[in-house]
């Protein structure tokens, strides 16, 4: 299958190693994939703000630059809500309804078009560690996105997964929201950041590279050990 | 920094600083989890049962002029007295008119939250009345001299050495450290008050509008000894609180005993269709009404957010808020707490004020997942949001989104932009920009990759 | 200026002329009573009477509610005067009915019927209040008492502990069942007052531990004869 991906802004600015994982792990399964460099930011940022005039133009333009891509794969559950679950509303009642409702059939979260697109879990990779995995909002309730990502590290050879408490409780990323309200921001990192470090897994895994960051973001403040890691970056480790 | 917005801010960044009381909040909710999780695993299929609730729901509040007028004929037929109050002050009015008519000197309140909304408590102070909450917990709140934590659990954020406290202070009892002990404390004070007040003060869950009669969902036996004892019964309700049938509350209500406090049923669940009939031992001589709008059916005109109305106040969406387990109850500076208190009080009170509430959420949708009436609460607070930049936008929000646009629009200036970020990354972190100098004072920034992806993969394909 | 009730409903009327969308449902919309549409998705109260009453236990036993199976009519009036005795009650209101009064008449302590009235103190100062019930619904545990039927608003909340004797033909499996049950039986003319009770009162205000007996009686009795 021919793969496009779609990048979320910060991982092509902060965590590239996210994207070029994502890559190898769908080349490795036998698709080809491509890379459109017209793609900047789906436009969620503004949308979340209530900017939805100003989200619009970027929900258009990501229509114009997806189109005709077989599947549209993105390894960020938020972005990929953006695009599936929010554009259509973004874009109801304008001429680009119907193209969003088509372009959200085609886009999947990377580990939702492993396991339900391509029905594999087992990607060949193997990684001996101790991990514990953080479902992100976007991906866990507006995708119920819960297993597929679980599956997959299941599947990694010499992996242990250890399930937290405040299992589906939110890191409070929140986009702009982490920003704006930074003390609840916090507050929120702590407990689920804590309930992370606290399984001892040496590495904190997600689909969702923003939940990622402000787990990170703490862990690296308070000194603790644990290290996130995107999922696409564990299926990507061979021996 | 008198206004709403400011105050939320700095309570909520003194409240979400407050570890202990954090974890305090999270230890009382930890009972809670376990019960409702129990409670739902009764059920053959929750996910179903919340689809008839939220019709049942639906139904009626798409319908609300047919089944309102319906119940206030029954209700009247019953022998009760409607009142119709546009506003808080009409509320007010007409309950202080039919205290002054009875010559009512003590009054005692069961839970009501309808009353919290239009102040009834400091009205009828005012004009001499005493009035007593019956619930504990509000009873406890009454004494604090503050507004409920949480819609149904008001007093949650308190420790029982301050209630041990706040007795011995009020009541003249011995200190203790047993809630049971506690609990016995107030309902010996309390039990007096019904026997001598004169008319007794509830809300209502749900309006029956087949029969005409009011429903009241309680734990205590508070709202049954209010609705007894005294000779006039007074409910407070408002307008969105009425279902079709009878039949409806063999869903409704033992749902909101699950979700909102992980029961199968409340303690008590009474219907109340009049005052005392003759053939019947006691009860009160008069039954009143109120129904209030106050601004429901400003909710009610927007299809979007209509759903809103459906709410039967059980307090699950504050249970699993990470929001309100945070900041806390008193926080957010409203009469109803939590994810639907961010999504109704800019409709009650105000956009322009109350639209932080709806920018102060992760949109993480625990609060959707757990509404037993599938209110779209998490997508409304992005309503609200869209609807607060509409009507009221600020300078900084537009400056900052559409310069965001123009470059996300134009891919070099994204690629350029992106490079000069990356480069001046170390000298960014020390400068207090917005946005990013908040986010720095607790949390670390990555540092910045010598290449894009997109300079990556031009690199490796080359 | 118009009054309250019309500004209201012409606030309504203006307000529903657009059509909200139906909630976003797991399933599809079905049409009909609302507990005969959800009966297999609620908590199941027993296809048959045994089924019924097996569930009614579990959930008395979990609410802390005692349930007290007897064979007939004078074992339960046997049942209810050891009850007495160990618990010591010196003062008990009663309901006065066929049922009752056997009942309160083989009670060794000073009892009371208060269905021509009464004195609200002398009520609150009862040890046990007996009254027999509408109904009594499996599912949840719940009896349904009635101000016609069951001694008045008062008798069932304000004494320290009630007694609800009752026979096994009146165990309905959902709540359902027993609001049909109640609209049946009493048509356009419900009593006043008519109340679930599931378990005895109870509050968990204080940092969210239970706590029973906090307005209501602290104790609850099912008696059920058959």
């Amino acid at each position: 299958m021919r793969v496009s991906l779609f990048v979320p802004c910060f991982v092509d600015q902060l965590t590239p190693r996210v994207g070029v994982a994502t890559a190898e792990v769908l080349t490795r399964l036998g698709h080809e994939v491509e890379f459109r460099e017209a793609q900047t930011c789906c436009g969620q940022p503004s949308f979340n703000s209530g900017q939805w005039d100003v989200a619009r133009p970027a929900a258009v333009r990501a229509l114009e630059v997806f189109r005709g891509a077989e599947a549209v794969v993105g390894p960020s559950g938020s972005c990929v809500a953006m695009m599936r679950v929010f554009y259509p509303q973004l874009l109801e009642g304008t001429p680009h309804e119907a193209e969003a409702r088509d372009l959200a059939s085609r886009t999947f979260e990377f580990s939702e078009f492993l396991v339900k697109r391509l029905g594999v879990e087992d990607v060949g990779a193997r990684f001996p560690r101790k991990v514990t995995y953080h479902d992100g909002c976007h991906a866990l309730r507006e995708l119920r996105l819960k297993e597929e990502p679980r599956r997959l590290l299941r599947a990694v050879k010499g992996l242990e997964l250890i399930e937290s408490e405040e299992g589906e409780s939110c890191c409070g990323f929140g986009g702009l929201f982490s920003a704006k309200f930074p003390m609840i921001s916090t507050a929120m990192a702590q407990v689920k950041g804590g309930a992370l470090v606290r399984t001892g897994a040496e590495f904190i895994v997600s689909s969702d590279p923003s939940c990622l960051l402000q787990i990170g973001g703490w862990i690296s403040r308070e000194g603790k050990v644990a290290r996130p890691l995107h999922i696409a970056e564990v299926l990507a480790c061979r021996d | 920094m008198s206004d709403p917005r400011s105050i939320f801010l700095k309570d909520a960044t003194v409240t979400s600083a407050d570890g202990t009381q954090r974890a305090f909040i999270r230890k009382a909710l930890g009972g809670y989890y376990v019960n409702r999780d129990l409670q739902k695993a009764r059920y053959r299929d929750w996910e179903r049962a919340r689809d008839a609730a939220a019709l049942a729901k639906w139904n009626a509040v798409n319908d609300l002029a047919v089944v309102l007028e319906q119940f206030t004929a029954n209700f009247e037929r019953n022998g009760g007295v409607v009142h119709w109050a546009r506003d808080a002050a009409e509320a007010r009015a007409i309950i202080l008119g039919i205290a002054e008519k009875a010559k009512a000197k003590a009054i005692v309140k069961s839970k009501c939250m309808t009353s919290e909304e239009i102040h009834l408590n400091d009205a009828l102070e005012k004009a001499g009345y005493g009035v007593v909450e019956s619930d504990l917990g509000e009873f406890i709140q009454q004494l604090r001299g503050e507004a409920p934590y949480h819609f149904v659990f008001p007093c949650m954020h308190v420790k029982r050495e301050a209630i041990s406290e706040l007795f011995t202070r009020h009541l003249g009892t011995p200190p203790t450290d047993s809630p049971e002990e506690l609990t016995m404390i107030a309902r010996r004070h309390l039990r007096q008050l019904y026997v001598d007040a004169d008319i007794g003060i509830t809300g209502a869950n749900f309006l029956v509008a087949e029969t005409g009669q009011i429903s009241i969902t309680e734990n205590e036996g508070n709202a049954r000894l209010t609705a007894a004892l005294p000779r006039i019964h007074i409910a407070l309700s408002g307008i969105e609180k009425v279902v079709a049938s009878l039949d409806d509350l063999s869903v409704l209500l033992p749902m909101l005993a699950t979700a909102g406090a992980g029961q199968p049923m409340t303690c008590y669940n009474t219907l109340y269709s009049g005052p005392r009939r003759e053939d019947e031992p006691d009860g009160p001589e008069e039954f009143h009404l109120v129904l209030l709008d106050n601004a429901r059916t400003r909710l009610l005109a927007d299809p979007e957010q209509r759903d809103a109305l459906h709410c039967i106040r059980c307090g699950a969406c504050l249970n699993v808020c990470p929001i309100f387990k945070n900041i806390g109850g008193l926080a957010y500076g409203t009469t109803y707490q939590g994810p639907i208190g961010s999504v109704i009080t800019p409709h009650l009170r105000g956009l322009k004020q109350w639209n932080h509430l709806s920018g102060a959420s992760s949109l993480c949708g625990a609060c959707t997942d757990a509404c037993p009436v599938r209110i779209d609460l998490h997508h409304h607070l992005l309503h609200n949001r869209r609807n607060a930049a509409k009507e009221s936008p600020t300078w900084f929000d537009r400056a900052f989104h559409h310069g965001f646009s123009f470059v996300i629009k134009r891919p070099w200036l994204f690629a350029a932009g992106g490079r000069i970020f990356r480069a001046t990354l170390p000298l960014l972190r020390k400068l207090p920009l917005p946005y990013m100098g908040a986010w720095m004072k607790t949390r670390d920034l990555p540092e910045a990759p010598a290449r894009s992806f997109r300079e990556q993969w031009r690199h490796d394909h080359a | 200026m118009p009054d309250a009730r019309s500004d209201i409903f012409a606030r309504i009327r203006e307000a529903l002329k657009v059509k909200a969308p139906r909630p976003h449902l797991k399933g599809e919309p079905v049409a009909g009573m609302t507990s005969t549409v959800a009966k297999p998705w609620l908590p199941d109260g027993g296809e048959t009477t045994e089924a019924s009453l097996t569930i009614l236990a579990e959930q008395l036993a979990r609410l802390k509610a005692v349930l007290i199976r007897v064979p007939d009519q004078s074992s339960a009036v046997k049942a209810i005067a050891e009850l007495s005795v160990a618990k010591q009650w010196k003062k008990v209101a009663y309901h006065g009915h066929a049922s009752t009064r056997p009942v309160a008449a083989g009670l060794g302590c000073e009892t009371w019927e208060v269905d021509a009235g009464f004195d609200k103190q002398k009520l609150e100062s009862c040890d046990a209040g007996l009254t027999t019930c509408e109904a009594i619904v499996a599912q949840l545990g719940a009896i349904l008492v009635s101000s016609t039927g069951s001694g008045g608003r008062a008798l069932s909340i304000l004494p320290h502990a009630h007694v609800v004797l009752a026979e096994v033909t009146q165990v309905v499996p959902d709540l359902g069942s027993a609001l049909a049950l109640a609209r049946a039986r009493h048509g356009d003319r419900m009593p006043s007052m008519l109340s679930f009770i599931t378990g005895p009162s109870r509050t968990g205000d204080i940092e969210r531990i239970l706590v029973l007996g906090a307005h209501g009686p602290k104790e609850l009795y099912l008696v059920l004869v058959g």
